[in-house]
């Protein structure tokens, strides 16, 4: 593999705070520097990337890949390619897979796949309960040795407040986070939208802020109780990022994500019984979409995640109530970031690469999300003025279903490099 | 010319305060057919329309179907349990198999909420919903605007109250909607259990106790209350429900004026509803039915003006 | 006109005029008026709304308002005149005669118009006629009644389609 100078563009790097045109040198896998003038030998590769962005690889720790399992909705293969293409160099996959991802042969299995897709790099999550039945631990030591970077029965919470105790007590022995899919489920049962005037509208049954926030706030308290790390997916309420905050004032050792339609679409988009905007949790009012934001700027809450949940086309054509949760958002996310937080103002493009790459690695213990000299050649190129039309038919992911299709998004992908490999070329 | 109404009833919602006074005017001439010694005329001679039931229902399955028949039309009846449909096949699948079978209309109901919409968007005959979840049931919400006007003159300024298990019910939104856009002021009554916390946002109002109610209305609309909210926990028993909740004799006595009682049946006598109540002098309960007819007749002779276009390319099928 | 439809009506005993929607019922209303004044005895009154029976009812799109029919409960060995205000392509009347049909079987129907423009799709002829006026089949023929149009008077007018 040559080594590579990607020239003359605009480099930020959140994790040491620098910003500024300047070239970046890479070789045999690893950023060897960043500035002017590097030194070069004849062999080296040269990218042009004046007007464009230069930055570390995003990393999404909230994605699901359908395989084992579900090989026709998405593969761990198809699923690292649409990364790829969106900019991620690296994506943690959650293991609500089937059979579920609860031991180390399946977190090898994983392990195993991403390295021959050779696309962005996939970290295995591994499920907290066996078969994420909420019963009986998993083996959290054994998964970690085989790859597993954190531990997750994301698609279910975790009922049991003493489960959630000694899951967060024992995951401290291996050093990784409990991330939780915070929902009461007597609230939330047959639900499938927002419960607000909407749903009275049309009818459907639905699920109240509140069956998330007891859950936040009941995982905090154990998480103080404890001194764990718990991690709270997909955040989508107000009264949730309240609850943040004031934990994170009082030190607690909690950190959070926010997906992209939580930061850009409100329960409005139901009209019409769209299953495309059928997720959980689901799309809430307006205040709860300016509430992320605001929480996005402040770091109360610390990255964004896409909860990327491939579903098949035929699976969502069907009545709103009997259609599966969760659409696509590897591809989408990027763009969406830049037109929702960074083109109003709200967030610099910096800090939106801290939410969507420094931060992600930090709070995973990933390596990336980083330029800084030896640190893996894991980098994404993108023009953040440049807009493309979002067509779900020419995506990489093998699903189809978005909400965004036909929407302009700004942010083309030029250039996705993983350990120091083309992961993702733009055609021209 | 009445306005048209479009290819689809999907629900009272969407509609202007113009169609639905068309539909009730059209309402009236189909009344005198049904008292003819031969209740038919061939409005709708040739035309085939199906019965695509996926929730149980006599009663309304029978008032549609006398509704087709008394306007000359084939009808098909398909309930759900021993059809394909219990074996799998999904909707999307049935819709494009009828549409296959060149049906001109069909009249669908379903425990899905939006399913009546989802079904009108992929096939070019016209849909009737009939019932959709939690959603709309339009021609239930017409026949009571119809056997208002009848007994009060208008709609218009009128104070009706719908008492009951407003959130799980399709007969009050639909209600609501059609009596908004007439101009009548609506109000709802119910435990708070049963009422959706932001109905208010619609432009109703909320009365606490049927007493409130009784006190504030022209007439009731009274809604059946299903067991299942008592197991599902929304109600502590039926007979609590009918202590605090139930039109009674006793609460009607107490009335400022001689009110209107309107019920969609079926009843559940003793819970909601006395008997009485249900069969004395305020009850409205069996013209309902009999504007039920009339009224599902005007919907179908309205709807049919426009015969669905076979060369035309199905709706949703533009691009894939 | 009412004394043509005596005469033609013989002795027959409970006639009944049957305007059909719009402007016959006014006209079946003057008619009866006058049998009864002439002829002393009650004349029932009817009204008959055809938009049902159709023939075009597919093609006409939006649906025409459908008007009142008042008709005694039984036909059955009544001696029926049906009153109208223009005879044209006779499809009027052939739904007319179809929806008398589900209504019993009558022992005799006549027909009486008041203007009769020529132009039959159908075999049909009026028994009675007002006034015989050829009109090109582009023109329209339209009749006015004090009751509705505050007037009385027949129109012909160039262009525009029949209603």
């Amino acid at each position: 593999m040559r080594p590579m100078l990607i020239q003359g563009g605009r480099v930020i790097d959140p994790s040491r705070r620098t910003d500024g045109v300047a070239d970046v040198y890479l070789a045999e896998g690893r950023i060897e520097s960043v500035g002017m003038n590097i030194p070069v030998g004849p062999d080296v590769e040269v990218v042009d990337a004046r007007g464009k962005v230069v930055g570390p690889g995003l990393i999404d720790i909230h994605v699901h890949l359908r395989e084992p399992g579900q090989e026709d909705l998405e593969t761990i293969a198809t699923g690292a390619m649409a990364a790829a293409a969106g900019g991620f160099t690296g994506i943690c996959a959650m293991p609500n897979t089937d059979p579920v991802t609860d031991n180390q042969a399946a977190v090898g299995f994983i392990v195993r796949q991403a390295i021959r897709a050779a696309k962005a790099r996939v970290y295995p999550i591994g499920a907290i309960t066996m078969g994420q039945k909420g019963h009986q631990l998993a083996e959290f030591g054994e998964m970690v040795g085989a790859g597993a970077v954190a531990v997750s029965d994301d698609g279910h919470p975790v009922i049991s407040s003493h489960m959630m105790r000694t899951a967060l007590e024992y995951a401290q022995v291996f050093g990784i986070p409990v991330a939780d899919h915070c929902e009461d489920p007597t609230l939330s049962a047959g639900g499938s939208m927002h419960e607000g005037i909407v749903a009275t509208r049309l009818g459907l049954k639905g699920i109240p802020s509140a069956a998330e926030e007891i859950m936040v706030a009941r995982d905090i308290l154990l998480a103080e109780l404890t001194g764990g790390h718990v991690h709270l997916c997909h955040m989508s309420t107000r009264g949730s990022v309240e609850i943040i905050r004031r934990a994170k004032d009082r030190g607690i050792r909690v950190t959070a994500e926010a997906c992209p339609h939580h930061f850009t679409l409100t329960h409005e988009r139901v009209r019409d019984y769209d299953t495309n905007a059928k997720m959980n949790p689901p799309l809430r009012e307006a205040e709860d979409v300016e509430a992320i934001r605001q929480a996005l700027k402040d770091g109360t809450i610390d990255c964004i995640a896409t909860d990327h949940a491939p579903h098949h086309y035929d699976a969502k054509e069907r009545a709103f109530e009997e259609a599966p949760n969760g659409i696509t958002g590897l591809e989408t996310a990027l763009g969406l970031g830049i037109r929702e937080l960074v083109l109003p103002g709200l967030l610099t493009l910096p800090e939106l690469l801290a939410r969507m790459s420094t931060l992600p690695a930090r709070l995973c213990h990933l390596p990336g999300g980083t330029l800084g000299g030896g640190a893996p050649a894991d980098l994404v190129v993108f023009d953040p003025e440049a807009f493309w039309s979002v067509d779900p038919a020419r995506s990489f992911s093998k699903s189809r279903n978005t909400p965004f299709g036909g929407e302009s998004l700004p942010g083309v992908v030029a250039l996705t490099l993983v350990d120091g490999r083309i992961a993702f070329r733009q055609p021209e | 010319m009445t306005p048209a109404l479009g290819k689809d009833l999907i629900g009272l919602e969407h509609l202007t305060r113009a169609q639905i006074t068309a539909i009730l005017d059209t309402a009236e001439p189909f009344k005198e057919v049904s008292e003819r010694p031969i209740k038919k005329v061939p409005a709708l001679r040739g035309k085939t329309i199906v019965n695509l039931f996926f929730e149980a229902s006599t009663r309304t399955r029978i008032s549609f179907e006398f509704a087709e028949k008394r306007l000359s039309a084939d009808t098909v009846n398909v309930a759900a349990s021993g059809s394909s449909v219990s074996k799998g096949e999904t909707l999307v699948d049935t819709a494009r198999n009828l549409e296959a079978m060149r049906i001109d209309m069909v009249v669908i109901r379903h425990q899905s909420s939006g399913a009546a919409k989802f079904l009108a968007d992929r096939i070019r005959s016209n849909v009737v919903n009939a019932g959709d979840g939690k959603h709309e049931h339009p021609t239930q919400g017409l026949l009571d605007l119809l056997t208002l006007r009848d007994r009060f003159g208008r709609i218009e300024g009128l104070k009706v109250a719908i008492c009951g298990d407003v959130l799980h019910s399709r007969v009050a939104r639909s209600n609501i909607w059609g009596l908004l856009h007439l101009g009548a002021e609506v109000g709802v009554c119910g435990p708070p259990s049963l009422l959706p916390r932001n109905i208010a946002e619609l432009g109703v109002t909320v009365l606490p106790r049927i007493e409130d109610a009784i006190q504030w209305a022209d007439a009731l609309n009274v809604l059946r209350l299903q067991l299942e909210r008592m197991e599902a926990g929304f109600i502590p028993s039926l007979r609590e429900y009918n202590r605090v909740f139930g039109v009674t004799s006793d609460r009607l006595a107490r009335a400022p004026r001689d009110l209107v009682v309107l019920h969609p049946g079926p009843m559940n006598r003793g819970v909601e509803i006395d008997s009485d109540v249900a069969d004395g002098p305020y009850s409205v309960i069996l013209p309902q039915v009999t504007n039920g007819v009339a009224v599902r007749m005007a919907v179908l002779y309205l709807l049919a003006g426009g015969s669905p276009d076979w060369t035309a390319p199905a709706p949703g099928n533009e691009d894939r | 006109m009412a004394g043509e439809i005596v005469d033609l009506a013989g002795g027959d005993g409970d006639l009944l005029l049957v305007g059909i929607q719009r402007r016959g019922v006014e006209l079946a209303e003057r008619l009866a008026a006058l049998i009864e004044s002439r002829t002393g005895r009650p004349v029932r009154r009817g009204k008959l709304d055809i938009t049902l029976y159709r023939d075009d009812l597919q093609a006409i799109g939006p649906r025409p308002v459908v008007g009142e029919t008042v008709l005694p409960p039984t036909l059955d060995g009544r001696t029926i005149v049906i009153v109208d205000d223009v005879l044209y392509t006779g499809r009027t009347i052939r739904a007319a005669l179809d929806e008398f049909a589900d209504f019993g079987r009558p022992r005799r129907i006549l027909l009486a118009v008041l203007v009769d423009r020529g132009g039959r799709e159908l075999p049909i002829q009026a028994d009675v006629t007002g006034l015989r006026a050829a009109v090109a089949p582009g023109d329209r023929v339209d009749v006015s009644v004090v009751e509705l149009d505050g007037r009385d008077g027949v129109e012909v007018s160039a262009g525009g389609a029949e209603p």
